[in-house]
């Protein structure tokens, strides 16, 4: 998220889109906190949910209309002029020019300029901006030409009425029309909204679009990188945000960069040179790249072997190793074997049956884990004759949190130490014991190899602290913040680094192979006292006070413990706060400088996201956004589905897309998987008539592995559940408590039905369209005595369907079919 | 006696995660129960021997006719005048230090007639102990410094922890923020102690009439009744004796016809 839970209780509205009180009790008390300062808080979901019962207002959607919400909303402060047109002027890229050969999806019928059918992708040629002779962006600062950014995004969503919003999403346009007028007139510099959100807008075939959506509402209002302001994304308990930084994601490496093509990065000089833009702070993508590989690769990366960049795996695609990917080529018998560390995806996954045939075909599976869980119990899933299970499972045990050393990284990029409380008994390992032991052991095994291939491997250390058996988790996170690998000197032969000192700044990391480090935002989170000490301020536990209400003094937020990203944007062009109520960072022209013969400095109530000492009136001292090459935020994007969200209706829906010609998102990836294991119902198919999304509880986590056999949990739902409206429940005959069907093309699961007000059918384009929805964190493991901690699977309903950036599922909108009875 | 403790519950900021029903359970170490289809989130319908914090799910209508969704936790009151305490003949109910109502379990004897004495329906009876159960106000914690464990799970200060005089004040204050908000029937429960079972130690905001919550308008001890009662019951003895009389006399006079 760009900003900071706490600040939250700054918000004049906060726009809650996920379902915040349930999913993020704890986070939650920020919103209570603004509330009792006058703050008005808005709910925008399907159903009516305990985040729903704190709201002032309730906005019921239809999932998978996201993108005609926002663009309504887009649409409205642009007609009405609520838009922050000084912030928008000067910090977005709303001024610059695109070539006049590009069209929006107004004038495309859904589809923006560059479409090719025949391979299904865009040609985004002529997405870019005109430039003047010295190559810098066309711009025009009154916002009038045709071909501005601003006049473009005006024309695409003058389609999003009221009116449009209303017919699409189901939503009342009085209602719409009051939602929209309570947020967008909460804005300018005396006001500012925040907007939450979480896998309700993630997990779609325009996922990635739905956030750039939001986004883009949040650039028109000027509320990005200001106190109560922000796009406040709700990351998983408890280290969500931690895996994507460290990136344990197929297409990353740690620090955001990406893992390498097969085709397009063949050396280290192709990779630096395609992937280091020309501007913004991403310039220092080598240092961080290098430094990466040197603390990959310690001693044995050097000039001469591109730093072992050829030792790194390279991707053939780029969804290759997708989550979803990888389960058909374990189905279609590419994929062999498999380690699932703390992953539950027998339950967990979308199109959960298909994952639990995929790995009933591998030669081995191993599982690490706190329980046994569904996967490690895949040979005898139910309907499942273990004898024709051919695959060898191991099951290691796992420990959890409390039995280990460790960070986690919370979703306001808060790293947080933990001490191990008590010591895992018997024979369960930490995950890192178990890494790390693992890696030892195979490359005893690969020793002799002269493989080139297996150079790296052999080169890496997987050992942490004195006992190469149980790392030194504080070792690792030395590691990951980075090192000086030799001593370094100013330009004055001083020593600024001695050899393994810990870097106290990225701003020090090196492409000549001087600096290591893991993961390059993280720097800062361990440094050196004189004494060579580590001090490791992840584990720092000063509380917010009001002198320092952003509570600098507890964890470590990256970059550089800075709580508010892009804070540069709460100061105007002249570097005055835009309001006293607002005022954030500023520029002190009277401050001390970078030299003794030096004034003015960037000062305030959090650490300026911005070079410290460059004054507002110097070249890009206006531009507040520097992780971007063009220093502005961008309503012109670079996704592949166009550069600007556009709605298109769910892979599966009941009805047709009323914005366009286009259905679905044309570039949407669907996985044709054999055996009929990836059934789609058609647009309006009688046979599947419901709209059918999922969720989570607050008393359950995820596949509920850490939740479904702890019985203080486990007993305070009764039994897996669907909840469905009154209207739907007298059409189908039921009553409450009564058991269900549920059914998709792809599979079906028996539930209870909970019956009530809290869910009502939506006016779509007149006709009436039901929706029903059930949570997903139910199995066939869990407490004997208690049978309502098992239950079937609810992902066994969901597709292999995927958004066309990221590959994410589509798990929150599709459609199903209810039976009374089972059946 | 030391300064009376308490703990102020304002269901205005309850967003119903159940922490505090958790926290409860797993401090009080209470045990697996099987729990029962109540048709919505809430679980169990009422307090039972395992459960002593309880959060209530109440679907109501507003006037304009939008969903209200009431979310309270619910606890034992530890009241003032406690009728379990008035009840227990064995003086295994008592009152500790800082105002709290507890059950010495040693010396219950399971006669139940607290059970029936508590005008919340708060206290039940184990089968397996053969004693009465109920909220302890972590009892164990308030005598080692620390403040209940359903208030210390709490992440949004629904639930409070203090001393009750303090707690008072703060509550009238929030009442009155809440009025000005637009919450007409704000209202404190079991806040005044010149009120109804001379205050309770557990007290409440609701933000609706106490009986929308299951909470009586206004509690009684079962004993307060018993002159009345007893009077009525010696007038219907009476009522039946002379009826009697009245019988066997007309049987007398009957004579042997």
């Amino acid at each position: 998220m760009t900003t900071n839970l706490i600040d939250i209780q700054n918000s004049d509205v906060i726009m809650a889109t996920s379902n915040m009180a349930e999913n993020h009790p704890v986070g939650f008390q920020w919103v209570m906190k603004a509330k009792e300062r006058g703050a008005k808080f808005i709910h925008v979901d399907p159903r009516f949910t305990r985040t729903s019962a704190a709201a002032d207002i309730h906005v019921p959607i239809r999932s998978g209309t996201n993108i005609a919400f926002f663009g309504g909303l887009i649409n409205y402060a642009i007609q009405n002029n609520l838009y922050f047109k000084d912030y928008v002027v000067h910090y977005t890229n709303a001024p610059y020019l695109i070539d006049p050969a590009f069209k929006t999806a107004t004038d495309g019928n859904g589809l923006f300029t560059g479409f090719d059918a025949a391979k299904g992708t865009y040609d985004r040629t002529s997405w870019k901006y005109q430039l003047d002779g010295e190559g810098n962006p066309k711009r025009d600062l009154t916002l009038k030409d045709p071909n501005s950014v601003f006049q473009l995004m005006r024309r695409h969503y003058s389609r999003y009425t009221p009116q449009m919003v209303e017919r699409v999403c189901g939503i009342p346009q009085a209602k719409f029309e009051e939602v929209a007028k309570l947020f967008c007139s909460n804005s300018g510099p005396e006001k500012t909204g925040t907007i939450t959100y979480a896998l309700n807008l993630t997990q779609h075939t325009n996922g990635v679009e739905n956030i750039r959506a939001l986004c883009m509402l949040q650039l028109l209002l000027g509320n990005i990188g200001r106190p109560g302001g922000g796009v406040t994304a709700l990351r998983g308990h408890a280290n969500v945000q931690g895996a994507t930084d460290l990136e344990l994601l197929y297409h990353e490496l740690p620090g955001y960069m990406a893992q390498p093509l097969r085709d397009a990065h063949p050396d280290l000089t192709a990779y630096l040179e395609k992937e280091t833009p020309k501007g913004g702070f991403w310039v220092n993508k080598p240092k961080f790249f290098v430094s990466l590989l040197k603390a990959f690769y310690g001693d044995a990366a050097t000039k001469d072997n591109e730093f072992g960049y050829q030792w790194l795996p390279k991707r053939a695609s780029a969804d290759a190793y997708s989550h979803q990917h990888i389960f058909v080529d374990m189905y279609n018998g590419v994929i062999k074997g498999f380690l699932a560390l703390g992953q539950n995806p027998a339950v967990g996954g979308p199109n959960a049956k298909l994952a639990r045939s995929a790995m009933q075909r591998l030669d081995w599976l191993v599982v690490k884990d706190i329980f046994l869980t569904e996967t490690a119990e895949v040979w005898k899933a139910p309907g499942t004759d273990p004898k024709t299970v051919k695959t060898e499972v191991f099951f290691m045990p796992a420990a959890p949190a409390a039995e280990k050393d460790g960070s986690l990284t919370n979703t306001m990029r808060l790293i947080q130490w933990h001490e191990k409380a008590v010591n895992p008994p018997g024979d369960v390992t930490s995950d890192a014991e178990f890494v790390c032991t693992l890696a030892q052991r195979l490359q005893k095994l690969y020793a002799g190899s002269k493989k080139e291939r297996d150079r790296g491997f052999l080169a890496a250390s997987f050992k942490y602290g004195s006992n190469p058996n149980e790392p030194e988790m504080v070792e690792v996170l030395k590691e990951v913040n980075g090192y000086a690998t030799e001593e370094i000197v100013d330009k004055d032969g001083k020593p600024v680094y001695k050899k393994g000192q810990a870097l106290s700044s990225f701003a020090h990391m090196t492409d000549d192979g001087k600096t290591a480090g893991g993961c390059w935002i993280y720097t800062g989170v361990t440094v050196e006292d004189a004494d060579g000490k580590l001090i490791n301020k992840a584990n720092a536990r000063k509380p917010a006070d009001e002198k320092d209400y952003l509570g600098h003094g507890w964890g470590f937020a990256w970059p550089a413990n800075r709580r508010i990203l892009y804070n540069r944007a709460a100061a105007d062009l002249a570097g005055k706060p835009w309001s006293e109520k607002k005022k954030l960072i500023w520029w002190d022209a009277e401050a001390p400088g970078n030299a003794p013969d030096k004034k003015g400095k960037w000062v305030g109530l959090d650490v300026p996201d911005f070079n410290p000492f460059l004054a507002p009136d110097a070249k890009n001292g206006d531009k507040p956004f520097i992780m971007r090459t063009d220093l502005v935020g961008g309503f012109f994007g670079p996704l592949n589905d166009g550069p600007f969200p556009e709605h298109y209706e769910p892979i599966e829906s009941p009805v047709k897309n009323l914005l366009s010609k286009q259905q679905n998102n044309p570039v949407a990836k669907i996985w044709k998987v054999p055996d009929q294991k990836n059934e789609l119902a058609g647009v309006g198919s009688t046979d599947y008539p419901y709209v059918i999304t999922t969720y989570r509880l607050t008393e359950h986590h995820l596949s509920g592995v850490m939740s479904r056999y702890l019985p203080m949990l486990a007993e305070l739902h009764y039994s897996h559940f669907t909840e469905i409206s009154h209207e739907l429940a007298k059409e189908l005959g039921l009553t409450n408590g009564d058991m269900v069907t549920v059914m998709t093309p792809r599979g079906k699961i028996h539930v209870r039905a909970m019956v009530t007000n809290r869910f009502k059918p939506f006016i779509i384009d007149g006709k009436t369209v039901h929706q029903i929805g059930v949570p997903w964190h139910w199995g066939y493991n869990g407490i004997e005595q208690l049978p309502g901690s098992k239950g079937d699977i609810t992902n066994d309903l969901s597709a292999t369907v995927g958004d066309p950036n990221v590959y994410i599922q589509e798990t929150k909108a599709f459609v199903c079919n209810v039976k009374k009875g089972v059946v | 006696m030391a300064r009376t403790l308490a703990m102020f519950t304002d269901t205005s900021l309850c967003i119903g995660c159940r922490a505090c029903q958790v926290a409860c359970k797993q401090w009080n170490e209470l045990g697996l129960e099987l729990p029962e289809w109540t048709g919505t989130y809430q679980n169990h319908t009422h307090f039972t021997d395992k459960t002593f914090r309880l959060v209530r799910f109440i679907e109501e209508p507003k006037p304009s006719g939008d969903l209200a969704w009431l979310l309270m936790s619910d606890v034992c009151k530890h009241c003032a005048d406690a009728g379990c305490l008035n009840a227990c003949p064995t003086g295994a109910i008592y009152r500790t230090q800082f105002g709290t109502v507890n059950i010495n379990q040693d010396v219950c004897n399971g006669c139940r007639y607290c059970v029936s004495a508590c005008p919340f329906g708060v206290v039940s009876f184990n089968e397996n102990t053969g004693t009465a159960k109920k909220c302890t106000f972590c009892n164990d914690r308030i005598h080692n410094g620390l403040g209940p464990a359903c208030a210390k799970a709490c992440p949004t200060e629904s639930i409070q922890f203090g001393f009750r005089d303090e707690l008072v004040g703060r509550a009238q204050k929030r009442v009155e923020t809440l009025k000005a908000m637009g919450f007409k029937d704000a209202q404190l429960y079991g806040a005044d102690s010149s009120g109804f079972l001379g205050g309770l130690n557990a007290f409440f905001l609701l933000l609706s009439k106490p009986s929308t919550y299951g909470l009586p308008e206004n509690p009684k001890l079962p004993q307060k009744n018993i002159f009345v009662d007893s009077l009525l019951s010696i007038g219907s003895a009476l009522l039946v004796g002379i009826g009697a009389l009245v019988a066997f006399r007309q049987r007398g006079t009957g004579g042997e016809a």
